[in-house]
């Protein structure tokens, strides 16, 4: 069995290749080779070891001498870990190999050695959480992830902005570090061991799963970006290249999910009120990430805030599961995890392939404001037509792969909403409310992002119009192809993904109904059939169109302005102004500043008016920085031990470690 | 036999869709005492634009003239979902009205980012109301659509407008009349008729649908007039059949029937527009969150 | 099955919504009046058989002040101080339709969980005793107006009153009579105080109103 070599000698490559890139920093090319052979021979491995097996189904253990106390390095490879490898390498490759012409472009600006590391030590460190089973190695993974992204998110730290964009983001990921310390502390002491699998044969008490579960989702919520513990990550993810910010919103915070997921596979009979919490904070991420997204500016921070969105759709989905195996109907159970999964897999392909789009139109122009830019569509048709692509499939329209993952949700709360008793049914029409509103506002704001963005006439000369290398075209041509192969196909990957879902089954659940997959598997080949039609549809259409124009005249013309003489690029509608009446209507929940001087005369002049506006986080302007602010005044008593005199210190560790020997030897007594 | 009779329906409703669009004219020219345009007027216009070259702008790329092609091929699957009389359509499954509502989407996606194509300010405020509204909208359809689901516990648009029946009205005729009304509230808006937007006025800063295509021409432009018919059609049938459940047992003439009750609809709607004015912008989104809350409402009280 | 009264009643709850998402003055006291007015119809339908006396003049009484007395009064006040229609509420009418959405749900939720020693006529009466009760709640807290406040005692007199009908065999006459009276003294009291309030500062902004604290 090949499995678990593949495994580790993946981990391995990823550890040699950032080890020496780490030492080979001054050398450019080098380190660009190194880091992404490594990478992708690493990925590779990887693949193959989560492919074989799936294709065995059965799971395989990786069980290693360890020294480090309480830890043991001990990996299994289970359907569900499979899956999230599969998502973690197979995007990586691609990310890689964008990755390298993205970054040498910088070569004579910056050293591409610690990048490289970085990122080779980010791949690595979200294989070891995946696949680890013991409570303190997956939080040494964790940690790992958390650093190695910190230094990608720092790459242009050398700006004020940057710095404090990375030091929030440092605090967020260990204020959810220290939730998770506290449940896989709580969790060892009751079941005995860090071992995982202690636990699951562990029989804990309600309470301890209440407070393990909360401390799940303050912990693991905040790395997946949930909504009130999301405000690092719009910030942090536009400031990473852009091939890292597709690696982190497409896979890293998926990590978070992951861990979401393992808890309740791992907590028995989950109780409803857990579905009901989901599905609220599921509610506000996507609605709050989709609304925060349209007030957006920068290309960039837009998509970060949508990845809070489809963070938010996951978890509905995942609270719909939780809603199905509370109230005992397994078949709706696996709705809602499929529908998850598969939105995790889809969310990943879109997201990456949107972050990848945005890195090559910064490249050709420089900026990444909506507002700047326009008509690129001419002069970069293939990121424009991949783009297209990613939009349609993140706004979760037919025939793209979006849709499917939506639709599967969608089915799966009406199921509910009809079978569940109140207020289970509820909550299910809640998930309804919350997809279609978001299905609504995701096409205004991709519709705005792409309209601005590649069509109309440009709002500034496009400095260097330099064509795309082949290495940063294809990998947006292959996810750009696979969000229409799943769009269109669901079946085959879905058939791939029961496994992974029944994997989140506790054990003590019966077995899924045999009817229930196939009938799920029957709806989907509806919806292929559905698209395929279209597909038909519109190229029969389009050829009797071409049919009727074939011979008539065709002429180019100026667009009707009204008879305005001298229309200008600058008089097109802007982001700002296409977004602005929606933003109205939503006012109450998204302040946002406007800042506007007026000129008092008749005739203004050019320079006396200008106008502004932006909408700062919610949860960022008065919940996080009033409670820092407090935390600060009320601990700044501690100020006093902060002398920076080197000698104080070690005379308080010595203390500290006498205090500590006296009071251990003392207990022995 | 069934799929004869689909055939029939579905060919039929895809050649007198532009029809209701003359009803609605007729009714209006009516009640302004003029005699109106013949009522094949529809058909004249379409056939006399497919006969036309095109202009275009310069700006514009191929985004402007797929677009009403991808609007068309979504529309026509939208029909295929109807039921046919009083028997569900050959391409019913569960979750249909689902695929309905986002064939709509991408539909509407595609003529935001083609009136974005043109680079006109006058489209992109167009553009902008359009997707404003919509979402508001569909709000409103689905939610309705949920509270019928609710009520009939089926997930096919065939098995929940089938279902419904007089005595479903004599038990919960609230839910139904509160749904019914959201829908129409929903067609007016969807297809672009008073009061949420005036299809006759000719300031592009009034308009919404109107301005969104002031640069498509020929052939494109009459796919455009022969969608927003075919719009009609589709939601017009769904809420006679919510309406009007009565049924003879006989499928040819269950369907004859909701051909002649989506006229009855099309004379609704133009008695609406002879005798309203436009709302003002700001206040058509207050009408479409009262949509939303009259279906949210339904299935409220559809829960119970 | 589906009787006229429950018709009435999601009539009557529509009315609610209607208020929370009307701006003009004048189409809160109309449709104030319309809810005085299916009140009083529900009053005599919710009755199996033949109604007493007792049940036509409650409901005769009913129409009378709310459907005539108060809104020709409410007029009588808006003519008056010259206002049309309430202008930048702290709580937009879009928010306040989705508030209504909210408390309705709720409003549901609590008519099942509270028990009753009898049961109401219809399974909605409770719920929209409740409902009426936060839409009259909903105006009051977030409109600015003073007459639109006065319409939100009114509104959640009338969710009182629909409490009384739907227990009317258990609820005394004169209960339902004494707050009737309360009621018609309080906006006789409130059409003095806006006529004041309107001399004094022009205005009938009850935001006005803190300038009279210390």
């Amino acid at each position: 069995m090949a499995g678990p070599h593949f495994l580790l000698w993946s981990e391995l490559c990823f550890l040699c290749a950032a080890l020496i890139c780490c030492f080979a920093s001054s050398n450019a090319r080098l380190a660009s080779i190194v880091g992404a052979a490594g990478s992708i021979i690493g990925c590779v491995l990887g693949l193959l070891s989560a492919t074989s097996m799936l294709s065995m189904g059965t799971s395989f253990t990786l069980n290693l001498p360890c020294t480090i106390p309480l830890a043991s390095l001990h990996f299994k490879v289970d359907a569900l870990s499979a899956l999230f490898l599969i998502l973690i390498d197979g995007l990586s490759l691609l990310f890689t190999l964008y990755g390298v012409s993205y970054l040498y472009e910088y070569r004579s600006k910056r050293s591409l050695g610690g990048p490289w590391c970085a990122f080779n030590l980010l791949v690595a460190s979200m294989g070891v959480v995946v696949t680890s089973q013991n409570g303190v190695l997956f939080l040494i993974g964790w940690e790992l992830m958390a650093l190695s992204s910190f230094f990608l998110v720092m790459f242009e730290g050398d700006s004020n902005k940057g710095r404090d964009v990375g030091i929030t983001y440092l605090i967020a990921t260990h204020l959810g570090t220290l939730f998770l310390l506290v449940m896989f502390i709580l969790m060892a002491v009751s079941s005995g061991s860090f071992e995982f699998d202690a636990f699951r044969t562990h029989q804990p008490s309600r309470t301890l799963l209440t407070t393990l579960f909360l401390c799940a989702v303050i912990g693991f919520g905040t790395k997946a970006g949930l909504m009130p513990f999301h405000v690092w990550l719009p910030e942090a993810h536009p400031a990473a290249p852009s091939h890292v910010s597709a690696l982190m919103s497409g896979v890293m915070i998926k990590t978070g999910i992951y861990g979401i997921l393992r808890l309740i596979s791992l907590a028995g009979m989950p109780p409803l009120w857990w579905g009901w919490l989901l599905i609220g904070m599921g509610f506000v991420s996507a609605v709050g990430g989709v609304l925060f997204a349209l007030a957006q500016h920068d290309l960039k921070k837009l998509l970060a805030y949508h990845s809070v969105e489809n963070i938010g759709i996951i978890v509905l989905g995942i609270g719909l599961g939780v809603l199905g195996l509370g109230s005992g109907s397994p078949p709706l159970a696996l709705t809602g995890f499929l529908g998850a999964l598969l939105h995790v897999i889809n969310h990943g392909i879109f997201k990456g392939l949107l972050f990848l789009g945005a890195g090559a139109i910064f490249r050709a122009t420089g900026t990444r404001q909506l507002d700047e830019l326009g008509g690129l569509l001419k002069k970069m048709p293939a990121t424009g037509y991949c783009f297209l692509i990613g939009a349609l499939a993140i706004s979760g329209l037919p025939p793209l792969n979006g849709f499917v993952s939506e639709f599967l949700i969608y089915i799966g709360s009406f199921r509910g909403g009809i079978e569940l008793a109140q207020p289970s049914n509820l909550f299910c029409f809640i998930i309804i409310l919350g997809l279609t509103l978001i299905g609504g506002l995701a096409c205004a704001c991709f519709s705005k992002a792409f309209g601005i963005v590649f069509l109309g006439e440009p709002r500034q000369a496009v400095s260097s119009s330099h064509t795309l290398p082949p290495a940063m075209k294809w990998p947006m041509i292959i996810l750009a192809g696979l969000c229409i192969a799943i769009g269109v196909f669901p079946v085959p990957i879905v058939r791939f993904l029961l496994p992974c879902a029944s994997q989140i089954f506790p054990v003590q659940q019966p077995e899924v109904p045999f009817s229930a997959m196939t009938s799920t598997l029957n709806l989907l080949t509806h919806i292929t059939a559905t698209s395929l039609i279209l597909l038909l549809l519109i190229f029969f259409i389009f050829r009797l169109r071409r049919l009727f124009l074939g011979n008539r005249k065709v002429t180019s013309e100026v667009t009707w302005d009204c008879g305005y003489a001298k229309p200008t690029p600058r008089m097109q509608y802007t982001a700002s102004s296409f977004a602005q009446s929606i933003l109205q209507l939503f006012q109450p929940f998204l302040p946002s500043h406007k800042a506007l001087s007026r000129s008092l005369t008749y005739f203004p002049g050019s320079e006396s008016i200008s106008f502004s506006s932006h909408t700062p986080d919610h949860f960022q302007q008065s919940f996080y920085w009033p409670l820092f602010h407090w935390v600060d005044k009320r601990f700044s008593i501690l100020r006093r031990f902060q002398h920076g005199k080197m000698q104080v210190y070690v005379l308080f560790i010595a203390a500290a470690l006498i205090a500590l020997l006296i009071w251990q030897l003392g207990a022995v007594q | 036999m069934i799929s004869l009779s689909f055939a029939v329906t579905f060919v039929s409703s895809l050649a007198v869709a532009p029809l209701y669009l003359s009803i609605i004219n007729k009714t209006k020219a009516f009640f302004a005492g003029r005699q109106g345009p013949p009522l094949l007027q529809p058909y004249i216009d379409i056939w006399k634009l497919l006969n036309k070259g095109a202009v275009y702008s310069k700006t514009t790329t191929s985004i402007l003239f797929v677009s009403p092609v991808i609007g068309l091929g979504c529309l026509i699957i939208a029909t295929a979902f109807l039921p046919v009389g009083r028997t569900p359509s050959i391409f019913a499954f569960d979750g249909d009205f689902i695929v309905l509502a986002y064939l709509f989407a991408l539909m509407r996606f595609f003529f935001i980012i083609a009136a974005l194509d043109t680079g006109s300010s006058f489209e992109g405020m167009g553009a902008s109301r359009e997707a404003y509204f919509a979402t508001l909208t569909e709000v409103a359809f689905i939610l309705g659509l949920a509270a019928m689901a609710k009520k009939t516990g089926t997930l096919c648009l065939s098995g929940m407008l089938t279902q419904i029946s007089g005595e479903m009205w004599k038990q919960s005729g609230g839910i139904l009349a509160l749904t019914a009304s959201s829908l129409f509230i929903v067609l007016l808006s969807e297809c672009a008729r008073i009061p949420i937007d005036d299809p006759n006025t000719h300031l592009e800063l009034t308009m919404i649908h109107e301005v969104m295509v002031l640069d498509h021409s020929g052939p494109d432009f009459a796919l455009i007039h022969y969608l927003s018919c075919l719009k009609f059609w589709i939601i017009g049938s769904v809420l006679v059949r919510m309406v009007l459940p009565a049924t003879v047992h006989s499928a040819w003439l269950d369907q004859a029937m909701v051909f002649a009750a989506v006229a009855g609809i099309a004379v609704a709607v133009g008695l609406i527009e002879s005798s309203m004015a436009r709302l003002k912008l700001n206040t058509v989104p207050q009408l479409l969150v009262g949509a939303s809350t009259l279906s949210a409402l339904a299935l409220l009280l559809g829960l119970r | 099955m589906l009787s006229w009264l429950e018709a009435l009643i999601i009539l009557l709850v529509l009315t609610n919504f209607a208020l929370l998402g009307s701006s003009r003055l004048a189409s809160l006291i109309r449709l104030v009046a319309l809810q005085g007015m299916l009140l009083g119809i529900i009053t005599i339908a919710s009755q199996p058989g033949a109604a007493s006396a007792r049940i036509y003049i409650l409901a005769l009484g009913n129409i009378a002040t709310k459907c005539l007395l108060f809104p020709w009064l409410f007029y009588r006040a808006v003519k008056e101080v010259n206002i049309r229609r309430e202008v930048e509420p702290y709580v937009g009418y879009n928010l306040s339709l989705l508030a209504g959405v909210i408390s309705f749900g709720l409003s549901l939720w609590l008519g099942d969980r509270l028990p009753f020693p009898t049961k109401a006529f219809s399974d909605l009466a409770v719920p929209t005793v409740f409902f009426m009760l936060w839409v009259g709640l909903l105006l009051i807290i977030s409109r600015n107006k003073a007459i639109t406040q006065v319409v939100g005692y009114l509104v959640m007199e009338n969710g009182i009153y629909l409490f009384g009908i739907s227990f009317v065999e258990a609820a005394p006459l004169f209960v339902e009579l004494g707050v009737l009276l309360d009621v018609i003294v309080g906006v006789f009291i409130m059409g003095i105080i806006i006529h004041q309030i309107d001399r004094q500062f022009d205005t009938l902004h009850v935001g006005q109103l803190a300038n009279l604290k210390d």
